[in-house]
């Protein structure tokens, strides 16, 4: 939600240097915040059952059974049914897939249209800065959600084009961000000196500017797939991800919403995991920004 | 400082007409005839060409654009394709509404999230830093509309303390618009909390480590006095800008928030507007909002200008 | 009409300071209502507003009879060309004007006049109205409609003051003044619709509330749990799945009645270049989709039992069922060998749409669990209800999950979707013969000879299944149990004649 906000001042904020950070002090840093490790772990518990989810002896998360309907967590159930008589616990797992891959994908999306050109704006500048710059925040003005809901609209109701909405509605993020770092990394002694040894522009990009601006890049990245995870499952929510009978999150709290009073439990379990995976991406992006900020022991 | 905001006002010009175009375009390029949608069940052609003209959907995109600027320039944004109803009288319905959502959330963002950020940089890298960072992530990381949901579970239907929807205006009956708002607010303030939380946080931090505070200490002031009366007043002028920011987001309406609870403000009328395909409305809307966004940036941008050599004087 | 809304408020609070209790009835609706004028509204809810604001020319029993109501008495001539109708009198509008055989006049002509209209298409059989004197009004058509009376029992038979219709022009929504039980005080989009009691009503001793709000709340959890706190003391559509827990509590009461709409899958059988697909040219894989559901478990499971599983477009309930086609058991054997009749016997694909919200995307999941076992399958596109329109419209789909809120005459609830020409055919189906009888049973009176072609129609349909029927809705109203004397009508209106609170 604000992660706008949230990245407009890692941009501003006047004391933020930009050194090469080294991987080994990185790690160690990151090993002593447990805050961050729960994250990772959290987050590599639901990328494990989602990429087991086919080997997993866990049933048909497709498979009706009007016998079966609405029923409470049982041994045999373990998370109960929905109202179709479907085990949750399955669609939990499968529902899984669909969020992270929804998280991931929209945020490479951002990632591999916004950072070039964010780069690009603060590289040349001049009247491709000031277009980008433009764009991007006549983009930033419109409500993320809004952005998300208009697009996946316009694209209609799946979870490919969920993912490709959230996707650009986060775009921008990237383009600030980006453009802000290589503004400031533009300026350094390193980058001159290459320019000044005539060490070609796509060259500098790419060796010399990408790589310093990764970090706070990579922060930002962690930290969006919690925000896209959420927006995937608003978007379900809201009917316009993921179609049925795959399973979705959001779309499962959709359903569930209905049946607050006869089967609570419906709308437990696909909060809860959001919560948690969304938290954990939270923490360790989190972790991973105190870690690889140098003004920090 | 004039220049300044001059220079800025300027350039938001070509930023409003980009939002506009893109928004415009986003809206007709959506699939589904509105016309269909609005007619509902009864599809008689000569009703639906009428319509059309009516509205003058068939005219080139460009036309249609021009048309709609024009009109706005002139304070008038448009009709809604649903009720008749002015978009300008829709809007100043609704604002109000959100309003009061938006400044009930600020005031638990705020109430939250600013104690526990100064706590935490007071005890900068206690147990209780941990954990009122941890506290502060999860409340960004609820879903807000499964919060909602099983608020309403919770607190309306089981125990009944609060009504799940059914809210009055302000000006009409105080009590009940404050109880209807309750639960909505504290759903969005919430996940605001956390970020005001870690910007005070992290405001006050920078403070506690600067000469000014060092001198205060030195004067032999009393640590509570120091934090209290001196470093927070510094370490609030980042966050008032932060929240002036986001308010600006508040305003744009919390979408599904609104959903959930039934509150009648400008994100559910966004959201309908969308699946209904009544274009002015949404058009109205996302312009007014960006706007408003724009100008709160500036507002913000402005105020740190202001609040920032005089933090440095002092 | 800033008057009109202070003349009720005043009224309201004369009403208050007299001491008699301001009795307020909030009405919990599914929707928000759309533009409150009867010549352009198109909403369900927006009926249901105008049940207490707007009276019409006649109305409906709740066994579908039409009664008096704006007119007492009528008469169709021997050739049944011309319809003469006796008004009420001593009928005024909410902003004096009295009612007479003009100001119907003047209805009818705006209906059918009035750009934006959406009734056109209703009154299209009217080809001239005169006023004979102050209470008579003849209305004459071109030739004979069994469907007019019903018509006028409805939006188009809705009479709105002419004073202000000529003032307000299509803006009439946005102040309406009609002559019902109810005046209009104020409304907010999304918000509440607000009417007050009209002392001059002509039946005002059947009213017993002073004001009726009605409050859009989407979410049906949402809408019982107010019910339940008290905020609203009658809802509407109450979800069929909370039925069971609604009648176990002690303070509410539930009222059903099965509607007069119909839910089904419409398949493309001749609407563009995506009716190229073996169910659309195969009436036997239609048939074959048909046998294989479960209507009754399908009932049960979505519903819990609490609707009405159905074949035709109207419920077996209704006089106008066909006997002779009862509800199909399920019957996976038949729909396999007419899969195998039709060469697919290893199975076949058929996509079908659907609108994406819970209730219906259940109800097609089922279908498709169901279907698969006779080798039928069904891969859903859940999309949104406008894009859905618009795609059945232009013939972009295979099977298109939909339904129909149904009419009170028969006629509305079939003509429009299977005739050749019909403005809702979004199949293209099209044979004469069909043709033929339904345009027979429309200008007849006779009960006996309009049975008879929708009879012989339903042979034809029952076997080309162009629309594949699934079930018909109930309308489920949950109250206060202090709430009394509310009757269920087909057409789920709430109509507020002799309905009180005894608190």
């Amino acid at each position: 939600m604000s992660v706008a906000v949230q990245e407009r001042r890692i941009t501003e904020h006047p004391s933020i240097e930009v050194l090469p950070p080294r991987r080994s002090r990185v790690w160690s840093k990151l090993r002593r915040r447990p805050a961050a490790l729960f994250g990772a772990v959290l987050v590599g518990v639901f990328v494990l059952l989602a990429v087991l989810a086919p080997i997993l002896p866990i049933p048909d998360p497709a498979a009706t059974s009007w016998t079966s309907i609405r029923l409470p967590p049982s041994s045999e159930h373990w998370l109960g049914t929905d109202q179709n008589g479907r085990d949750l616990l399955s669609r939990m797992i499968w529902g899984a897939q669909a969020s992270l891959l929804a998280g991931v994908v929209s945020v490479m999306i951002a990632v591999l249209i916004g950072v070039p050109l964010g780069v690009f704006a603060g590289w040349f500048g001049g009247w491709t800065d000031a277009t980008i710059s433009r764009m991007t925040e006549a983009l930033l003005a419109v409500p993320f959600l809004i952005l998300a809901i208009a697009f996946a609209a316009f694209l209609g109701p799946s979870l490919t084009n969920a993912m490709i909405a959230i996707g650009l509605s986060a775009t921008p993020i990237f383009i600030r961000l980006a453009r802000g770092q290589t503004l400031a990394v533009k300026t350094e002694d390193y980058v001159e000196s290459a320019h000044a040894a005539g060490v070609g522009q796509v060259a500098i990009l790419w060796r010399y500017i990408l790589p310093n601006i990764a970090p706070p890049i990579i922060v930002q990245a962690t930290l969006t797939i919690a925000t896209a995870i959420i927006a995937e499952a608003s978007l379900s929510f809201l009917g316009l991800g993921q179609q049925p009978p795959a399973p979705s999150w959001g779309a499962m709290l959709n359903t569930a919403k209905n049946f607050m009073e006869q089967a609570p439990w419906m709308a437990m379990w696909p909060g809860l995991g959001i919560f948690l995976v969304v938290l954990g991406f939270n923490l360790f992006g989190d972790g991973l920004r105190d870690a690889l900020d140098p003004r920090e022991a | 400082m004039l220049p300044f905001i001059g220079r800025r006002l300027l350039i938001a010009i070509p930023t409003i007409l980009m939002i506009s175009v893109f928004v415009f375009l986003l809206q007709k390029l959506l699939p589904g005839d509105p016309v269909l949608a609005l007619a509902g069940e009864d599809r008689n052609p000569e009703t639906l060409a009428t319509l059309r003209e009516l509205y003058r959907l068939d005219d080139p995109l460009i036309v249609q654009y021009f048309h709609w600027m024009l009109n706005v320039l002139q304070g008038d944004l448009g009709m809604s394709l649903r009720t008749n109803q002015p978009v300008t009288s829709l809007i100043m319905e609704k604002l109000p509404v959100t309003f009061q959502l938006a400044v009930m959330a600020l005031i638990f963002a705020v109430g939250i999230g600013v104690p526990m950020g100064i706590l935490s940089a007071v005890k900068k890298g206690s147990w209780l830093d941990y954990i009122a960072n941890f506290v502060a992530l999860s409340g960004l990381s609820i879903p807000n509309f499964w919060l909602g949901i099983l608020l309403i579970l919770l607190v309306s239907v089981n125990l009944g303390w609060l009504p799940a929807s059914g809210y009055r205006a302000f000006s009409v009956d105080p009590v009940r618009s404050i109880e209807t708002m309750l639960m909505p607010a504290f759903v969005l303030g919430t996940a605001l909390a956390a970020t005001l939380m870690r910007h005070t946080r992290s405001a006050m931090l920078t403070v506690l480590k600067s000469d000014y505070v060092r001198t205060a200490r030195a004067k032999g002031l009393r640590e509570r006095a120091v934090i209290l009366k001196h470093a927070l007043r510094n370490a609030l002028v980042p966050v008032v800008t932060v929240s002036a920011l986001l308010f600006g987001e508040l305003l744009a309406g919390a979408v599904l928030t609104e959903q959930i609870f039934t509150i009648p403000g400008f994100g559910k009328l966004v959201v309908d507007a969308v699946f209904n395909r009544d274009y002015a409305v949404v058009q109205g809307i996302v312009l007014v909002t960006s706007v408003g966004f724009i100008f709160m940036n500036l507002l913000a941008d402005t105020a740190y200008k202001i609040l920032n050599p005089r933090m440095r004087d002092s | 009409m800033r008057f009109m809304q202070t003349v009720a408020a005043s009224a309201l609070i004369a009403a208050m300071a007299t001491g008699a209790y301001a009795q307020e009835l909030r009405i919990g609706l599914q929707d928000d209502a759309d533009v409150l004028d009867p010549d352009q509204s198109r909403t369900f809810v927006g009926r249901i507003v105008y049940t207490a604001l707007c009276d019409k020319l006649v109305d409906i029993s709740p066994d579908l009879e039409i009664v008096p109501q704006l007119a007492t008495e009528w008469s169709w001539s021997d050739d049944e060309t011309e319809l003469t109708m006796t008004l009420r009198e001593g009928v005024v509008f909410h902003d004096g004007t009295p009612f007479n055989a003009d100001a119907v006049v003047a209805n009818i002509e705006r209906s059918q006049n009035l750009p934006e209209s959406r009734r056109k298409s209703e009154v299209a059989s009217i080809t001239g109205i005169e006023a004979i004197d102050e209470s008579t009004v003849k209305i004459t058509l071109a030739e004979p409609d069994a469907t007019l009376l019903a018509q006028l029992s409805d939006r188009a038979g809705m009479m709105i003051s002419p004073t202000a219709a000529e003032e307000m022009g299509a803006d009439f929504g946005s102040a309406p003044v009609c002559s019902g039980p109810f005046s209009f005080v104020e409304r907010v989009q999304q918000d509440r619709i607000e009417l007050a009691r009209f002392a001059d009503y002509w039946n005002a001793d059947e009213i017993h509330f002073d004001t009726v709000v009605y409050l859009p709340i989407p979410d049906t959890t949402v809408r019982l749990a107010n019910l339940r706190a008290g905020d609203l003391h009658l809802i509407e559509r109450l979800a069929a799945t909370d039925v069971a827990s609604a009648k176990a509590d002690a303070g509410l009461n539930v009222v059903d009645v099965v509607g007069l709409g119909y839910q089904g899958i419409t398949m493309n059988v001749n609407n563009g270049p995506e009716a190229d697909n073996p169910f659309g040219q195969d009436k036997r894989l239609r048939q074959a989709l048909s046998l294989s559901v479960d209507r009754d478990a399908l009932n049960q499971v979505v519903f819990e039992g609490a609707f009405a599983a159905g074949n035709q477009p109207v419920p077996p309930t209704s006089p106008w069922y066909d006997d002779r086609f009862p509800v199909p058991e399920r019957d996976v054997e038949a729909a396999r060998a007419l899969l195998a009749e039709a060469g697919h016997a290893d199975g076949i694909a058929l996509s079908v749409q659907v609108a994406n919200n819970p209730v219906q995307t259940q109800v097609m999941e089922v279908v498709q669990a169901m279907a698969a076992e006779a080798g039928i399958n069904i891969s859903i596109r859940a999309t949104e209800f406008a894009t859905l329109l618009q795609q059945q419209t232009a013939g972009e789909y295979q099977g298109s999950q939909v339904g129909w809120s149904g009419r009170t005459d028969v006629d509305g609830n079939i003509h429009q979707f299977v005739t050749c020409e019909g403005g809702i055919n979004d199949s293209k189906f099209c044979d004469p013969q069909v043709d033929e009888h339904l345009n027979a049973a429309r200008v007849s009176n006779d009960v006996a000879i309009r049975k008879e072609s929708y009879d012989a129609a339903r042979e034809i349909l029952n076997d080309e299944l162009p629309i594949i029927y699934l079930y018909h809705p109930s309308w489920i109203w949950a109250m206060n149990a202090n709430i009394e004397g509310f009757t269920a009508y087909p057409d789920g209106m709430i109509r507020l004649q002799g309905v009180r609170s005894t608190q």
